[in-house]
């Protein structure tokens, strides 16, 4: 309970400064209407007006909530305008996307721990692989898979996948390292062997920077199947209202999806904190 | 013990570290028999080459020549075949791991059925004085419990060597005077033969029939003491008798000679 209160305080701030900047920000378009209309505008007057504006340069956070009840609770979730049915259907890649990712991952970092040939060969692709921006690659993935006639959930996952296997492959192969000389020394006296080495020490060892890296990499695919929904002919998911929120002017709609899209990661991202404890706390290992 | 092989036998044993600051000569010419049922402690300053002959023994280091054989074939075979329980210098247990999961370690690995683990872990855990400590975690122990568990899994699989790398080295007097006491009970019981490797000279004299006396740069045998103690339980006031104050002094001798070789 001590920590929630420099929480809300941080949030208080945020909330009063956006106020702040939505009335900033909305002014100069209400001092136009006005002017067109010859009236006047005193500060009542303005502060209302700024907050209600129907599409704001800045929408003010209890119209961002607004958008936000109405896209969840507000609609049918069969509804195109519902946020769960996009923010569904966006989990449902990113979770793909992020089980290939994790898989990919995971098998890349233990052929790499295992293999000196490996480790020279697949880090530096893995690394490179990152340094593409991933809106240049996501347009012609989508593209090139749709043309091959693969559209829908898979190639978005891809993407997913491409994000949020790094942290993964670089977690994971910190994590197998972890053991010491002594304790791959003792395996050793027991003539184990690799597979053994690998199930009763080194995996056991990594699992704190498996979690550290889930996280990473689950908020990673979420990224990565938001941008996959961007272009054109993309008619489904957070990253679709996004755009259709752009195309339109709706920067309420936006704000909603942005905030849909937080709080998904922010589930996400709390639910493997939770099996990291519970796994942990299973193994004697909590702290 | 007369002509019956000798369980490790180092013959012109010679090892070179390469290292950035060029070559390290650990091992010169190391000579030495050990027969079975033996408690050999070797002694010498640090740096001499105790922890790399010991190593050596257990195959996770290569002689640059020489041979060792233990049990009669390579000391590599002998790892295979899993003749020897190692007790590191630190207890090394895995935190994920019970003491009961860290004893059954080796045995899940060497498979033993379900049942002959069970009955081994118990019986271990007696013999180390830590009944009822299986469902602990490691950290929920002291250094010395600890190090009774990690001795307790070398015990485990009852192979036929116990190598030990200073296993007390970093308690206090009386726990090792307490452990030193159930070593050799245990050595007893059990026949084993054992390498022990110490800095401590009262615990050397203490606990071995043949003291090992090494001399380091590069790192040779200078003296193997046998002791003239008697084999099987001793009191701890041996310490205090004239036969015992004989062999330290000239275990002392011998390390004394070693430093005055280097100088
Ligand atoms: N892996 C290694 N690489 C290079 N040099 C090493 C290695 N292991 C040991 N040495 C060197 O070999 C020599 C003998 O080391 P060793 O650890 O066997 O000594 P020790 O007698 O066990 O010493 P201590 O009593 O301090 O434990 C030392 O000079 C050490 O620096
Ligand atoms: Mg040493």
């Amino acid at each position: 309970m001590r920590n929630i209160l420099p929480v809300l305080v941080v949030c208080l701030v945020i909330v009063v400064l956006w106020y702040g900047a939505a009335l900033w920000l909305n002014a100069a378009w209400v001092y136009d209407q006005a002017a067109r209309a010859g009236t006047q505008v005193g500060f009542g007057q303005l502060v209302h007006d700024t907050m209600t504006l129907p599409r704001p340069k800045l929408p003010a956070p209890h119209q961002v909530l607004g958008g936000l009840w109405d896209g969840i609770f507000g609609q049918s979730v069969t509804s195109k305008k519902s946020l769960v049915y996009h923010g569904w259907m966006t989990l449902e890649v990113t979770m793909l996307g992020f089980a290939v990712g994790t898989l990919a991952g995971l098998i890349l970092a233990i052929g790499i721990v295992h293999s000196r040939a490996m480790d020279m060969s697949v880090m530096p692709w893995a690394i490179a692989s990152q340094t593409i921006p991933v809106l240049a690659i996501a347009p012609m993935v989508i593209v090139v898979l749709a043309s091959v006639g693969l559209k829908g959930v898979i190639p978005k996952a891809l993407i997913a996948a491409y994000l949020s296997f790094f942290p993964v492959l670089v977690g994971m192969v910190k994590g197998l390292r972890a053991p010491d000389g002594l304790q791959l020394d003792l395996m050793r006296t027991y003539n184990a062997s690799r597979t053994q080495t690998l199930t009763m020490l080194r995996l056991p060892s990594s699992l704190p920077y498996l979690f550290a890296s889930l996280k990473v990499g689950v908020a990673a695919a979420l990224v990565g199947t938001i941008v996959a929904e961007l272009p054109a002919g993309a008619s489904v998911g957070l990253g679709a209202r996004l755009l259709s929120g752009s195309y339109y002017g709706q920067t309420i709609q936006i704000w909603a999806a942005l905030f849909m899209a937080a709080i998904l990661a922010a589930l996400l991202v709390a639910a493997i904190g939770i099996a990291e404890k519970v796994v942990l706390k299973r193994m004697g290992m909590a702290r | 013990m007369m002509g019956a092989a000798p369980i490790i036998e180092a013959q012109g044993v010679d090892l070179v570290f390469q290292t950035a600051d060029g070559p390290v000569h650990a091992l010169k010419d190391v000579n030495l028999k050990v027969n079975k049922g033996d408690f050999v402690s070797f002694i010498g300053p640090s740096g001499c080459g105790k922890t790399t002959f010991l190593r050596c023994i257990a195959a996770l280091e290569t002689p640059t020549s020489g041979s060792l054989k233990v049990r009669g074939v390579s000391a590599e075979e002998a790892r295979k075949a899993r003749s020897y329980g190692y007790v590191f210098q630190a207890a090394g247990l895995f935190p994920w791991r019970t003491i009961a999961g860290n004893i059954r370690l080796p045995l899940e690995i060497m498979d033993f059925t379900r049942a002959d683990r069970a009955r081994r872990v118990e019986e271990v855990l007696k013999l180390v004085d830590l009944e009822g400590f299986g469902k602990k975690y490691p950290w929920q122990l002291s250094g010395g419990m600890q190090q009774r568990a990690s001795i307790a899994r070398a015990l485990s699989f009852d192979a036929e060597i116990l190598l030990m790398d200073e296993p007390f080295g970093a308690l206090d007097e009386i726990v090792r005077d307490k452990l030193n006491e159930e070593l050799l009970k245990l050595w007893h019981r059990t026949q084993k033969t054992i390498g022990f490797v110490t800095h401590s000279i009262p615990e050397a004299v203490y606990l071995s029939t043949h003291i090992v006396v090494m001399s380091p740069r590069p790192g040779r045998i200078t003296d193997v003491i046998e002791s003239p103690l008697p084999r099987g339980p001793r009191p701890l006031e041996i310490r205090d008798t004239p036969e015992f104050m004989a062999i330290a002094q000239r275990v002392r001798e011998g390390l004394h000679a070693g430093h005055a070789y280097e100088v």
